[in-house]
């Protein structure tokens, strides 16, 4: 009984959140690479993630936080990213004459948004906002799942549906109508590595660029992780026969 | 007074300010009953947790920022481009909750052996204290990132203050610094979120001197008769609370390094928006029974003062509880009905997250009644009627034989459950 009620607790410490906001639609679920104690993220699948995000995402999304120096992280080399911030303009100034002046980005400029606020992205988009990306696979519940699953959710609706004007079914999405119209089609992006660009690869790699940008640190979170926990266990396996060599007498 | 070395400067200092007797009567001779199981440590547990909180958080704070249009990129920045900033965070983040598990399991501790009671009320009191200390940093803690949940947890609980009758809404406009929730409110949060832990140490410190004057009580709950009931504390107890630390900071590592989001909600990765409401606005997961309790009465005024009375009546329980036998070891009935009110507490903290709909509504209301009945109705009447079994002689005899033998299969029951 004991036994139960404290497993029972755990449990639901465990639990709580999650039951708080239960998906109201069933998820995709994949096995991403960067799931588990072991799980890392794979670098080829961030440089093709990253990819799509430059030519398709980021025409309407921005990532707050992302600087073109953060891309030697996911194995692109300082020479090339070099050679990808020059191709953008950014604002600088004010210069020794008191002007603004637009100059080729650097490695330490963060990526340019796409709007100059969020009225003008409202207006471009038909009332909507595009929400930053940055963070987007921590702020959904269901994470990467969860955008996967809008990206390759895009279906005619189902015939008794009433679809708002200008907007568009998506099985995933909560309440189905989204504004955002489907952003992929086969042969979008033309990769690199010759990996052959469908829907499901491009929305796999470009969330999983995604889940990098949301936690850049994971990769290092996890091996120390490791380290640590494996100490921890020998700490304690030491500390226990202390404790039981101590007390042997007294008992 | 043995352990104090001979050294010429201890004694200088000793003869200046005994803080080496001092630390040898509390830390190494500290006589401490020798039958306490591991539910003893988690009152150490609770000090750990809360040094940890104070480290990471002053670090943290080095780096944050308390303005409500910089807090929630502080906060990312603090993710990404300080040395180790991922892990003092999700060490912070993941430390409160750590603090409150073990917090709950040492107050459980006390309503199962009967440590609230006489003379331990005051001890007790400072025990709850602390606990209302603590809810107050944590949620004025949780408002900081300045994220979704943030913003509106700030406004639903400072909201609460404005069921107050007559002066409600003044109290609550002065609470916020402003007309709403804003920048002037998350400054305060965060000078008060600073100050609050040390006025725990504060409480900790009385605390601990509350314990030492009567000492800590133990399984079989009855009172200390002699140096055989005793050992000192170090090494006995050092060494058992050290290997009850290796188990909590694997707990901790396992959540920090594998899965550091997964009590935190994900609302909380949006940057707060005072035009959109979340869906489900969801305390974090320590406060949901009081949550429950908060949403299980129909009135406002009505449910913050269920809510707040859940915690106040346990400051009269040791008048509540007139049996004069403090372990429920030797309490068949109080056993049952400990055990019924942890179940209670959990259907609360269910109901607390999930959205009040349905049958929610009707279980969180019997669960809250029931809450309230155990402490008002059923401990006084049990203690009255309930038989007790016969208390062994002492500790020693109870643990070192002779005599007391059923006691003491109890007490190996007890270890081994």
């Amino acid at each position: 009984m004991r036994g139960a009620i404290i497993a029972a607790m755990a449990a639901l410490w465990a639990l709580a959140p999650m039951g708080a906001v239960a998906a109201e639609h069933e998820l995709p679920s994949r096995d991403w690479s960067f799931e588990g104690v072991f799980g890392r993220y794979d670098k080829a699948a961030l440089q093709r993630g990253f990819q799509v995000y430059r030519e398709v995402c980021s025409n309407c999304h921005g990532m707050r936080y992302l600087a073109f120096r953060n891309l030697t992280e996911i194995g692109i080399s300082a020479a090339d990213v070099k050679a990808i911030a020059a191709e953008y303009e950014v604002e600088d100034g004010p210069n020794d004459e008191g002007e603004m002046f637009t100059r080729p980005a650097r490695p330490s400029d963060l990526f340019p948004q796409p709007y100059p606020n969020a009225p003008a992205a409202r207006v471009a988009n038909n009332g909507a906002l595009p929400p930053d990306l940055n963070l987007i696979v921590k702020a959904r519940e269901g994470g990467a799942d969860y955008v996967y699953g809008i990206l390759t959710g895009f279906t005619d609706p189902p015939e008794d549906f009433d679809l708002g004007e200008g907007m568009n079914y998506n099985t995933v999405f909560p309440g189905n109508q989204i504004a955002m119209p489907p952003p992929l089609f086969d042969k979008a992006v033309e990769y690199a590595d010759g990996t052959e660009a469908s829907v499901p690869q491009m929305a796999a790699d470009v969330t999983e660029f995604l889940a990098w940008a949301a936690e850049p640190k994971m990769d290092e979170r996890k091996q120390l992780g490791i380290k640590v926990i494996l100490f921890l266990i020998v700490l304690t396996i030491l500390f226990y026969a202390t404790k039981r060599k101590i007390w042997a007498k007294a008992h | 007074m043995s352990q104090i070395p001979q050294n010429r400067i201890v004694q200088w200092i000793e003869y200046r300010l005994p803080i080496f007797s001092f630390m040898d009567h509390h830390l190494i001779d500290y006589p401490t009953p020798r039958n306490l199981n591991y539910w003893w440590n988690f009152g150490s547990l609770a000090g750990i947790a809360l040094v940890i909180q104070i480290v990471t958080g002053i670090v943290l704070a080095m780096q944050y920022v308390p303005n409500s249009d910089l807090a929630f990129d502080s906060v990312e920045r603090i993710m990404r481009d300080v040395n180790f900033g991922w892990l003092l965070r999700y060490l912070h983040l993941n430390g409160s909750s750590m603090f409150f598990a073990v917090v709950y399991i040492h107050i459980f501790r006390g309503l199962y052996y009967g440590s609230y009671k006489s003379p331990r009320e005051l001890l007790w009191w400072l025990g709850l204290v602390i606990l209302l200390l603590m809810m107050a940093t944590a949620f004025m803690g949780y408002v900081l990132p300045w994220g979704q949940m943030s913003y509106w947890a700030a406004t639903v609980i400072t909201n609460l203050f404005t069921a107050i009758p007559a002066v409600g809404e003044s109290v609550t406009r002065w609470l916020w610094g402003g007309f709403v929730v804003g920048n002037a409110t998350l400054n305060r949060f965060f000078s008060l979120h600073y100050l609050l832990p040390f006025v725990i140490v504060g409480a900790v410190v009385v605390h601990l001197w509350a314990l030492h004057v009567h000492k800590s009580n133990n399984p079989l709950g009855i009172d200390l008769k002699g140096p055989r009931d005793t050992l000192p504390f170090h090494p006995y107890y050092t060494t058992k609370d050290l290997f009850g630390l290796g188990v909590f900071l694997l707990v901790l590592a396992l959540f920090v390094f594998f899965a550091p989001d997964e009590l935190a909600s994900s609302d909380n990765y949006i940057p707060a928006n005072p035009l959109v409401t979340p869906t489900h606005i969801v305390p974090e997961w320590y406060f949901l029974p009081f949550y429950a309790i908060l949403r299980a009465i129909p009135d406002k005024l009505g449910g913050v003062v269920a809510m707040f009375g859940s915690i106040l009546i346990l400051f009269v329980l040791p008048w509540l509880d007139t049996s004069k036998v403090r372990s429920a070891r030797f309490r068949p009935i109080y056993k049952q009905i400990f055990w019924l009110l942890v179940v209670d507490t959990i259907i609360l903290g269910w109901v607390g997250a999930n959205p009040p709909e349905g049958n929610m509504i009707l279980i969180g209301r019997l669960a809250t009644a029931y809450y309230f009945l155990h402490f008002l109705v059923i401990m006084p009447l049990v203690g009255k009627l309930e038989r007790p079994r016969p208390l062994p002689e002492s500790i020693a005899t109870s643990v070192l034989g002779g005599g007391g033998a059923a006691a003491e299969a109890a007490a190996n029951k007890m270890e081994k459950a």
